[in-house]
């Protein structure tokens, strides 16, 4: 057992984790449903969460490894009143069917229009390219996103 | 009536009823409950194809501190059963046993272990001793039935098999005209074969399922399935409770396109649970995923076909051999549906068709979205294809001239079909040919286009099919309607939403009859404690059967509405109208649902607005899709570009156009990866090589081409509102258009799947 301290989506919880536990099972066990199994090995990306901003599959992150630093889940995009502008677009096109790869599809896609230097449509793939979705054929998700984009 | 343009909710967007909470990632999935003591399952494989238990040491497992339990064969009773979740009596051989003394390829079951953590289970598993007796195994179907092959299914108790000493699980033949004139006065006689392998479900959320004892004893299975009640008949029956023990819990689903239609855990879990008393968690690895779940059959389909001098088919004979694994889970079942739908599509005078579904040892086939489809559709629009070629028609014209039309009957579903069986379906509703027409005009049929760079060449294909919208006569569908004292009602169903979006379709459906907002609906689906019966989310039933239980049920409900408005207004129902959750009468007065339902709970002749509907169809209308695809591939090298894929689609209404569109789209990505990129390998030992999505591929978000997609409506008369099925019938169409493209391109023919540059480049090179 190690002691660490992280923030999850700005809240900060110190405590004690097996050295061997992965993000993904911590995240879990503390309530944070979004996370999703769906591999266990970084392939499918149905447990991403973004790391100090980055983008990583929790399923093979230690827990340890996040020590000190700020883990971000969907959770973190909306208010208990509201969803983000992001998370209505992909109600609002239907670009969520099954909804297991979601949340990580949401997290990236944000990440992506935070981040994004180009808007072309194939660089939006790319950023999203980690999530596995086998229900949508990524149409509607990738046009929920572009709806997103914003060049200023 | 004649389509959506008539309705205030059907045919029109509609955002998901659950959308909310799933853009959230609320904890909404089977594993996304918390249980104080929860044991984790284990199962132990067997690392051989073929082999019998001689004997199990699980002594040193039990010790391992953390370990609840171990179960090997000895401890279970012995119940010959199917896994497939079908309807009662099932059509699959009764060849499985929760655990055996037998295994029948690699990654079989052999033990199960509870524990305290995933860690401790599989340590267990590891410290169990068992002394195989290895067995010759055989993994070509076409070898296994030949004399002398080792018999897979030897034991004594296993029952509905076809031919136990030949590997024959299932065997099938229908015919009729007469084939064999008709190939003597044929003009040209065209026989090719082709071959399609193993794929899989590949659903992101993995099977799972939890299982308890609640206060009053009950075995609860929570469980990611597309089937609960037959997973709680089926448990029953192997666990030999009373169905009265069991409740099964489907929360939302993570995708399941068949291969949760499957008794896969649940009956080993509630064993551990049964077993310690506790609550016990099982999670399917996706390496279990992809080599001891289910899969989609593998086929050989040998064509023989007579043409006339002006195009017309004459006579067509196709016989199949089905590897349908160690187990016959569906394998009957899913041959029917190849045949039947080779010849739903042409009108052909003779026909005979004759499959057998053999077992290897290689991992069990199943149910896949599609079900046989997309393996009969890959050969017979390939092989369409090459008679219109050789005899130097237009792909489309020589179609055109040999569908199925409006108004006619299909002789072939009469002859081979499910339980009791049905009439020949009639066709009643029929867009193929304007599917035919747009998806030609978006795919620029007849028009050449140039590659995107020298040393390549550019092709398109089309491949047409059909599909059923459920089984008639055997799917069965039940809900209840329950109004509330604000106008709001529960809609309780059986049919369950895997992801399909079918509770927003069903609420829709409900909304449309009772007059009121889709957000005044409550659905749930489905618990089998509280909902009524349906026989499950497969076979493209949930819109068509499940939606018209809906109408009947919303139909009903309406009626004690207006009875109740009548008694309050002092006005005969006849006379009143009823809309936007309100029934007024000519002269203008108006009760709201409100006020209706507070007067029918608490004030005069007190009773619960309520009502069940049921649903049985005899018949089973064709959806229909037509596929195009435009390919370009290298010349030297046989590297394929797939560069637009167009699918138009005629599924009557769509209830929910952009949830229709969403289903085409993810059905054709899947046809996608059949067609190139999806495969499952394995070495001489029968051991899979394929373990995780590294190596079995399915397409990424930036694998993806342009995709266009049409839905062109007809009104189904005999649907709820028109509606006919939409969620299978895309699927089966890709893989010939894209080979289809490719010969087109290149003049390669590629007669199996998937299509791979290897293989054009072969054909090429020996050109
Ligand atoms: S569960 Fe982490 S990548 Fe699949
Ligand atoms: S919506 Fe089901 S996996 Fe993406």
């Amino acid at each position: 057992m190690r002691n660490i301290s992280v923030f999850v989506n700005d809240k900060k919880i110190r405590t004690e984790v097996p050295i061997s536990q992965t993000l993904l099972d911590f995240l879990r066990s503390n309530g944070i449903t979004s996370v999703k199994r769906g591999c266990e090995s970084g392939e499918c990306g149905a447990c991403a969460v973004l790391i100090d901003d980055e983008p990583r599959a929790s399923c093979i992150t230690l827990t340890l490894q996040a020590d000190g630093k700020e883990i971000k889940t969907v959770e973190a995009l909306s208010t208990r009143q509201d969803l983000s502008e992001l998370q209505k677009r992909f109600i609002e096109v239907g670009a969520i069917q099954c909804g297991y790869c979601t949340p990580a599809l949401l997290l990236l896609a944000g990440h992506y229009l935070n981040t994004a230097v180009s808007p072309l449509e194939k660089d939006l793939r790319e950023a999203i390219s980690g999530v596995l979705c086998r229900c949508t054929g990524y149409v509607k998700p990738v046009e929920a996103i572009k709806k997103e984009i914003r060049l200023d | 009536m004649s389509g959506s343009k008539d309705y205030r909710i059907v045919g029109k967007v509609t955002p998901r009823v659950d959308g909310e909470k799933l853009a959230r990632g609320k904890g909404a999935f089977s594993d996304d409950i918390e249980f104080r003591e929860l044991l984790h399952a284990k199962v132990l494989r067997s690392p051989h194809p073929h082999a019998r238990i001689l004997s199990i040491d699980t002594s040193n497992a039990k010790a391992l501190r953390g370990v609840h339990a171990v179960l090997t064969h000895e401890d279970l009773p012995r119940v010959p059963h199917t896994t497939a979740g079908q309807g009662w009596p099932e059509p699959s051989p009764y060849d499985a046993f929760v655990l055996d003394n037998k295994v029948r390829f690699v990654g079989d079951r052999v033990a199960a272990v509870a524990a305290e953590t995933p860690g401790i289970a599989a340590k267990a598993c590891s410290l169990i001793d068992v002394d195989y007796e290895t067995l010759e195994a055989v993994f070509d179907p076409e070898k296994a039935s030949k004399p002398g092959a080792i018999v897979i299914h030897d034991e004594e108790d296993s029952s509905g098999i076809y031919d136990k000493s030949s590997n024959i699980a299932s065997h099938l033949e229908a015919s009729f005209g007469d084939v064999e004139k008709a190939f003597k006065d044929a003009y040209k006689i065209f026989e090719k074969h082709y071959e399609v392998g193993y794929v899989q479900q590949s659903s992101i959320e993995p099977h799972i399922c939890i299982t308890w004892l609640d206060e009053d004893e009950r075995l609860v299975i929570r469980s990611s399935t597309q089937v609960p009640f037959h997973v709680r008949r089926i448990v029953a029956n192997v666990l030999q409770l009373p169905v009265k023990k069991i409740r099964v819990i489907k929360p939302r689903v993570g995708g399941g396109f068949g291969g949760k239609q499957e008794i896969l855990n649940e009956e080993l879990c509630g064993a551990l649970t049964l077993a310690t008393g506790k609550a016990v968690r099982f999670w399917m690895t996706r390496e279990e995923e992809l080599y001891a779940s289910r899969t989609r059959h593998p086929q050989k389909l040998f064509f023989k076909t007579a043409v006339s001098e002006d195009g017309k088919i004459l006579a067509m004979d196709v016989r199949v051999i089905e590897n349908t694994g160690a187990y016959g889970t569906h394998a009957l079942t899913v041959m029917t549906v190849t045949g039947n739908k080779i010849f739903s599509m042409y009108n052909i005078p003779n026909i005979k068709f004759s499959g057998e579904a053999v077992y290897t040892n290689l991992p069990v086939a199943g149910a896949f979205r599609g079900y046989g489809t997309p393996q009969g559709i890959f050969a017979l629009e390939s092989h369409i294809d090459e008679i219109a070629d050789e005899l130097g028609i237009d792909q489309i014209e020589f179609r055109l001239k040999n569908i199925y039309h409006e108004g006619d009957r299909i002789p072939i579903t009469g002859e081979m079909a499910e339980g009791e069986g049905s009439d020949a379906q009639l066709i009643r509703s029929s867009g193929l040919e304007e599917c035919i027409k747009r998806g030609a005009k978006a795919i620029g049929w007849g028009i050449s286009r140039e590659p995107t760079a020298a040393g390549r060449s550019r092709g398109i294909g089309i491949a047409i099919n059909t599909q059923g919208s459920g089984i008639p006569n055997v799917d069965m569908a039940a809900c209840s309607i329950k109004m509330n004292e604000d106008g709001s009602f529960n809609l309780l169903c059986g049919a369950t939403d895997i992801g399909t979006g079918s509770d927003t379709a069903l609420a829709q459906i409900a909304a449309e009859a009772l007059s009121i907002p889709v957000d005044n609906i409550l659905v749930y689906s489905s618990d089998t404690d509280m909902t009524p019966f349906d026989t499950g989310a497969y076979a493209s039933s949930t819109t068509y059967i499940s939606g018209a239980a809906v109408l009947d049920a919303a139909k009903k409900v309406k009626s004690q509405i207006m009875d109740v408005a009548g008694e309050m207004l002092e006005v005969e129902k006849e006379h009143l109208v009823c809309s936007d959750s309100k029934v007024s009468t000519q002269e203008g007065k108006i009760v709201t649902y409100e006020q209706i339902c507070l007067y029918s709970l608490y004030q005069h002749n007190q009773f619960q607005i309520m009502a069940v509907g049921n649903n049985v169809s005899p018949e089973s209308p064709p959806p229909y899709s037509a596929v195009f695809a435009d390919v370009e591939v290298d010349d030297d090298t046989g590297q394929i570009r797939l560069l637009k894929l167009v699918a138009a689609v005629d599924c009557g209404v769509a209830i929910n156009p952009q949830m229709a569109e969403g289903q085409v789209e993810g059905a054709i990505t899947q046809g996608m990866g059949y067609a190139l990129s999806e495969f499952m390998p394995f070495d001489k030992n029968g051991n899979p090589l394929f373990k995780s999505f590294r190596d079995y591929n399915i397409f990424r978000s930036s694998d993806m081409p342009e995709i266009e997609v049409i839905l062109v409506e007809t009104y189904e008369p005999t649907g709820p509102y028109g509606a006919k099925a939409v969620a299978e019938v895309p699927i089966s169409g890709p893989a010939p258009a894209i080979a289809n493209a490719v010969s087109n391109a290149v003049r390669a023919r590629v007669r199996s799947l998937p299509i791979t540059p290897e293989k054009i480049w072969k054909i090429l090179k020996n050109k």
